[in-house]
């Protein structure tokens, strides 16, 4: 047995401080490529915890875009998107679509009329298991143009120094485009008469492998109506959920979805920066929506909304949005699902 | 001529160094994709996701082969727990390496995240969606990974102990150059310890 201390030779010392110094090296490198030697980089978990209020998250609820109502309906393919992608959601045909309805805030029961921005969440699965996951808001065009800003918003509008927001403002000027909006758009009272728009851009790809820079809206048929803010607060907290259910059971309410598609040269990798509204547009199919329901039991809580969840024929651009989503809408979905218990389904609640 | 080789065959040298590297990189591209936003995020999870199969289908014909041609003994003269704590190691090691893509893609399943390989092949689901199952799912994902991580480094640890300091061709009898060890010393594979090395 040679292990006793006595034994250990110089060159044998040499040998252990090499062995140490190689899984050291690796264990550093592993350490280093989690994050953990880097407190600045912005991972999925800072950016949820910049998103929760300061009364903390609601647990078992979305990150953000946390107040919303399940629907059903499906998409109708009317065949022109077929001249952009090779994607069977846009062949001839009717396709089952589930979604959300939702109001941009980390607060599940926030009064509809203090949320600016809301929001879907849909899904669109094709017969051969293809499946198009896609989250759009209501606003022309983006606050911010990189995640990393869009965290520097959230720490500056929740910062309790009174120039955070002024200095936000001035290091990221294309926020005052979104500010202008969020000032003077109309608001409706229904979320049917609200477009839902992608903002980011994508990636389509023909069968000959030809691509296509868009961004896509949903546009909505019913007239929008606009209302002043104080009106719609009068409706009460949750009026939108009340509304789009009445609605729906006595009509079903449709979207054009339509495509813009980027001239070679337009910004793809921005979604503050709308193109030009002389952009070619094509109109792709109908969605209708035909049936809504409360998220605690529906069909909508269990999906993720994730926007790279696209299926062939489709996939990201340079904008680094969509990434930046999926990991975030990830890293919530992993606490909103182990969280139940704290956002119990009706049919388990009042059971011992 | 598998009963007097004193080294791993030259396919199970392949296959270990191969699975070395791929696994590696799991560990890695793991750790990173979780603690990142950046464009980069969704082709890492698909080469996570592309890896992880590569690596499953890889352990069981690995599995196969050391089933077939067996391994060389330890030295005589290494102390039986030392014998048994490499024994364990290596079970170890092989359930995780089956383990880790196996839950992997349940927890994907259980989520109704589509598996979707480099080359746009979707891998079918076969788990219900559930959170309860998918929470489990993921955070035993989460853990192993870390003890898999440690047992690996272990591992390496252990490999120049026997290259560098007992110089007792245990890591001659897989490695692809010589650190000066004595092959000798080690009893020849005669074919009968099939698992342990």
């Amino acid at each position: 047995m040679r292990l006793h201390f006595r034994d250990v030779t110089p060159a044998e010392i040499r040998s252990f401080a090499v062995i140490v110094a190689v899984v050291g090296v690796v264990a550093a490198a592993f350490a280093w490529t989690a994050g953990w030697l880097s407190p600045e980089r912005l991972t999925p978990a800072r950016l949820i915890a910049a998103l929760a209020p300061p009364e903390g998250p609601a647990l078992g609820h979305r990150r953000n875009h946390a107040k919303g109502i399940c629907f059903a309906g499906d998409f109708e393919g009317n065949g022109n998107g077929t001249s952009l992608s090779r994607a069977r959601v846009f062949a001839p045909g009717q396709y089952p679509a589930l979604g959300r309805f939702n109001l941009g805030t980390p607060n599940p029961d926030a009064v509809d009329a203090t949320v600016r921005v809301r929001g879907m969440g849909l899904q669109i699965k094709t017969p051969d298991g293809e499946e198009w996951r896609m989250a759009m808001i209501d606003p022309p065009l983006f606050p911010v143009s990189t995640p990393q800003a869009f965290h520097g918003l959230l720490l500056a509008s929740a910062s309790k120094d009174p120039g955070a927001m002024k200095h936000f403002v001035a290091a990221n000027p294309e926020f005052s485009n979104f500010l202008a909006w969020a000032k003077t758009a109309p608001w409706t009272a229904s979320f049917a008469e609200e477009p839902y728009h992608s903002l980011d851009s994508f990636i389509f790809t023909e069968s000959s492998g030809a691509e296509h820079a868009v961004r896509w809206s949903l546009l909505p048929k019913a007239q929008p109506v606009s209302i002043a803010l104080a009106d719609l607060a009068q409706l009460g907290p949750d009026f939108l959920e009340r509304e789009i259910t009445e609605r729906i059971r006595s009509a079903p309410a449709e979207w054009a979805m339509t495509v813009t598609v980027a001239n070679s040269g337009d910004v793809t990798a921005d979604p503050s920066q709308p193109w030009p509204a002389d952009r070619k547009t094509i109109d792709l199919g109908l969605l209708t929506v035909r049936h809504v329901e409360p998220e605690r039991d529906g069909a909508c809580r269990e999906v993720n909304f994730d926007p790279t969840v696209l299926p062939p024929g489709m996939r990201t651009s340079d904008d680094p949005f969509p990434a930046a989503r999926s990991s975030a809408y990830r890293a919530s979905y992993d606490l909103r699902t182990a969280e139940e218990q704290d956002y119990p389904r009706k049919d388990l609640r009042g059971q011992p | 001529m598998t009963g007097i080789r004193r080294r791993f065959d030259v396919l199970q040298r392949s296959l270990h160094w191969l699975m070395a590297a791929l696994i590696l990189a799991m560990l890695f591209i793991g750790v990173g994709m979780v603690s990142t936003v950046e464009p980069k995020y969704p082709s890492l999870i698909a080469t996570h996701e592309t890896l992880g199969t590569i690596i499953l289908v890889l352990v069981l014909i690995r599995i196969v082969v050391r089933l077939r041609s067996g391994a060389p003994g330890l030295p005589t003269d290494l102390p039986a727990p030392i014998k048994a704590a490499a024994e364990l190691t290596h079970y170890a090691l092989y359930g995780f390496m089956i383990a880790m893509p196996l839950l992997g893609w349940a927890m994907q399943s259980a989520a109704r995240y589509p598996v979707v390989l480099y080359w746009s092949q979707v891998v079918p689901t076969w788990l219900p969606q559930s959170a309860v199952a998918y929470t489990w799912l993921w955070r035993t994902h989460r853990y192993l990974a870390f003890i898999f991580f440690a047992l690996v480094l272990m591992h390496l640890a252990a490999a120049l102990f026997h290259g560098l300091v007992r110089r007792d061709g245990v890591f001659e009898s897989m490695a692809p150059f010589s650190l000066g060890g004595d092959l000798k010393s080690l009893p020849r594979n005669d074919c009968r310890r099939r698992i342990g090395a």
